[in-house]
């Protein structure tokens, strides 16, 4: 399980460095974030929930059976927008109201 | 690298749960200078970064705090100190206002009660429970927070702790902070056990895995008194996604069942140790794979299970989807996970009195860093991080400021070149850790041996990890993040040799899998009914047994 991180969309902001639990982001030269360990990624999502231009994906690894979806955020106001995209196109979003608990 | 050179009235290590607790409590209730050093960033660092999913710990109406500790007493055979659960439990519900008043979201009926599930849990929102007690730190004016900043280990002379020496992965510094008094937040410890998932994924584990035992090492290296290390705590979560499993037996009501489709739950027994064990010996007998019957769910109940992951283990949610078995018409796998040590779910950890002062003068300990209290969970972590801050205050009234003398500052310098400077190791921290994981798994019951270990397998564990010990000695840091990695090594394998001792000192096997011993496999109340203590003197694990009852 990891992330991947799109150089051409990010604008360098440095967020998803800051809020990684393991300090696993960092900057390069032209202050482009990549992940530097990409091995120790715990799979917390804090990265992607940061990110202001959804330059970055999650992907589980296939020695947890993987197949080659990734998934990103967008904050719409109270909602968040989890959108993932199937290795054929497809896509699925699920919406959760960030006011709502809950249910079990 | 520089040397910077702090100093403040409290030290909170680790700015997680209980760290970010007690720095608004002590803020609030005094006048004094607070530090947190946090090896992360405290907006989404340690346990609570992806979020939770449910507080644990709650005394429901019609229940008393009493009654939340005969539970625990219950699920722990008896190893647990009632003082401590008690202490705690009387604050759990005043701690979850504090939160909602702050904005945590937590479901209620249409009287305004909130909605509980089950006994003792109540049902919330808790994606963004760690950035809410972040905010609530900053907003403190007398809390000063250095992010990134590891503490490599605290500094006690003179019969007491003076403060304590870190590292920062950002900026090549070395910090010396002298502090009157400190408080271990640093949480439990993941990563001292083969994981489930040992190729690449092998940071998908259920603890966080950035918590690698570094306050337990502190307090051992120190000969703090540390209890109940043998009662390792191995969770059942989902297969693969190593997600948990409470959401889907508790809320949806999914029942444990093996691949003849038969129930085996009851079988064991409840306890959490019973679940991990009936799971592990379904496999055995050969009824595996066991599964949450989850199929036959409502389409409404399914998408409710999607988001409620999405808000703590969103790698679940995204296994649902992309494998196209949904819970509603594919039953969920299960497995026990590797053994981790944390103090919030069993009673490993800091031996502390009520006020979770540890027994080096000074030096406190809350959440899953302080022993004796296990399920204190989210809220606990709370109420114990609120408990030290109030005892810490009262210390600091007559206690004198903390000072490291110079010899110790210059040992601690040389310590860090060297790691910077060596050059002739064929081994990388990464190596050491995975030949540890290994022979903690092989020899000291990991999952390769459905958790099982004997004496002599134990001595071997003990025998390889003192080698390791002996070759981190020369490991070469490149950056200031390798050389956190070497520390994180260390701390882990003074954390294993803990382990270690204390799995054998326990000639019983009181908790199935958390505690299986071949050469014993019996329960024995009549000589076991004692708390395994230890303290590490010259270079020993010298065991201490305790009597149960409140000392
Ligand atoms: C995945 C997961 C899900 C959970 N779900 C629930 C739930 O639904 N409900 C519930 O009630 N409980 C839940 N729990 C339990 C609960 O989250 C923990 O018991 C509690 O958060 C522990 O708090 P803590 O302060 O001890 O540790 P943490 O909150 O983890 O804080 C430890 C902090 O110390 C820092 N640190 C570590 N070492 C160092 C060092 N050397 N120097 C500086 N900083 C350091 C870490 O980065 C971290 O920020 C869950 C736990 C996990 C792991
Ligand atoms: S998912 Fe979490 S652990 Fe992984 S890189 Fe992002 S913030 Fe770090
Ligand atoms: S948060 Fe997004 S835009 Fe900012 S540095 Fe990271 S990837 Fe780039």
């Amino acid at each position: 399980m990891s992330i991947e991180i799109n150089k051409q969309k990010c604008v360098g902001c440095g967020k998803c460095r800051d809020v990684c639990p393991g300090t696993l982001i960092a900057l390069d030269e032209n202050k482009r974030a990549y992940i530097k360990y990409p091995r120790d990624c715990w799979g917390c999502t804090s990265c992607l929930k940061e990110c202001p231009v959804q330059a970055i994906r999650f992907y589980l690894g296939a020695d947890m059976g993987g197949t080659g979806s990734r998934m990103h955020t967008l904050k719409r106001g109270e909602l968040l927008d989890w959108i993932i995209e199937f290795p054929d196109g497809g896509i699925t979003t699920v919406t959760v109201d960030t006011k709502e608990s809950n249910k079990y | 690298m520089k040397t910077e050179k702090i100093r403040t009235d409290i030290l909170i290590i680790g700015g997680g749960t209980a760290g970010c607790y007690a720095a608004v409590t002590a803020a609030e209730n005094s006048d004094k200078n607070i530090l947190i050093c946090e090896k992360a960033h405290i907006k989404r660092s340690g346990c609570l970064a992806a979020g939770v999913n449910a507080l644990n710990a709650y005394i429901t109406e019609g229940r008393t705090p009493q009654d939340y500790v005969d539970y625990c007493m219950k699920d722990a055979a008896g190893i647990a100190r009632e003082d401590l659960l008690l202490s705690l439990s009387e604050r759990l519900n005043a701690v979850t206002e504090r939160l909602e008043k702050e904005g945590l979201v937590i479901l209620k009926d249409a009287k305004g009660k909130y909605v509980t599930r089950g006994n003792r849990n109540i049902k919330i929102n808790g994606e963004n429970i760690k950035p809410l007690l972040a905010g609530m730190a900053e907003r403190q004016k007398n809390v000063r927070i250095l992010n990134r900043v590891n503490i490599i280990d605290i500094s006690v002379t003179g019969n007491r702790v003076n403060g304590a020496f870190g590292i920062s992965i950002e900026n090549d510094t070395f910090y010396v902070i002298e502090a009157s008094a400190v408080l271990i937040a640093t949480g439990g410890a993941a990563g001292l056990y083969r994981p489930n998932n040992p190729g690449f994924s092998r940071h998908k584990m259920w603890y966080c895995p950035f918590n690698t035992g570094a306050g337990y090492a502190m307090g051992i290296r120190h000969g703090a008194e540390m209890t109940t290390f043998e009662m390792r705590f191995i969770a059942l979560r989902c297969k693969n996604t190593i997600a948990p499993t409470g959401t889907l037996a508790q809320g949806v009501g999914a029942k444990q069942v093996n691949a003849l489709g038969e129930v085996y739950e009851q079988k064991y027994g409840l306890t959490t140790s019973e679940r991990v064990y009936g799971t592990v010996n379904e496999n055995v007998q050969g009824r595996g794979p066991c599964y949450l019957r989850t199929s036959g769910i409502t389409e409404e109940q399914e998408q409710s299970l999607l988001k409620a992951y999405l808000n703590m283990a969103p790698s679940q949610t995204l296994h649902w989807a992309e494998s196209g078995e949904m819970p509603s018409g594919h039953d969920v796998e299960i497995e026990g996970t590797e053994p981790y040590i944390v103090g919030g779910h069993t009673a490993s950890g800091f031996w502390v009195d009520t006020d979770r002062a540890t027994t080096i003068p000074g030096l406190y300990a809350a959440g899953d860093a302080a022993g004796g209290a296990p399920q204190k969970y989210v809220t606990g972590a709370l109420a114990e991080g609120e408990i030290a801050a109030l005892a810490m205050c009262r210390y600091l009234e007559n206690g004198a400021a903390g000072k490291i003398p110079e010899e110790e500052i210059a040992l601690r310098e040389n310590e860090i070149s060297g790691f910077l400077s060596n050059g002739d190791s064929p081994y990388t921290a990464e190596q050491l850790e995975e030949a540890m994981q290994t022979a903690m798994d092989s020899y000291a019951g990991g999952i390769g041996t459905n958790y099982r270990f004997s004496e002599k397998t134990l001595d071997e564990a003990d025998r390889r990890i003192v080698q390791l010990q002996r070759l981190s000695d020369t490991l070469h840091a490149g950056d200031m993040q390798e050389l956190m990695y070497i520390y994180e090594l260390r701390e882990r394998l003074t954390v294993c040799r803990t382990v270690i001792a204390h799995l054998k000192a326990r000639q019983e096997t009181r908790w199935h899998c958390f505690a299986e011993n071949t050469d014993y496999p019996e329960r024995d109340d009549v000589k076991w009914s004692v708390f395994v203590n230890s303290r590490f003197e010259n270079g020993n694990t010298e065991i201490i047994l305790r009597r149960v009852k409140t000392p």
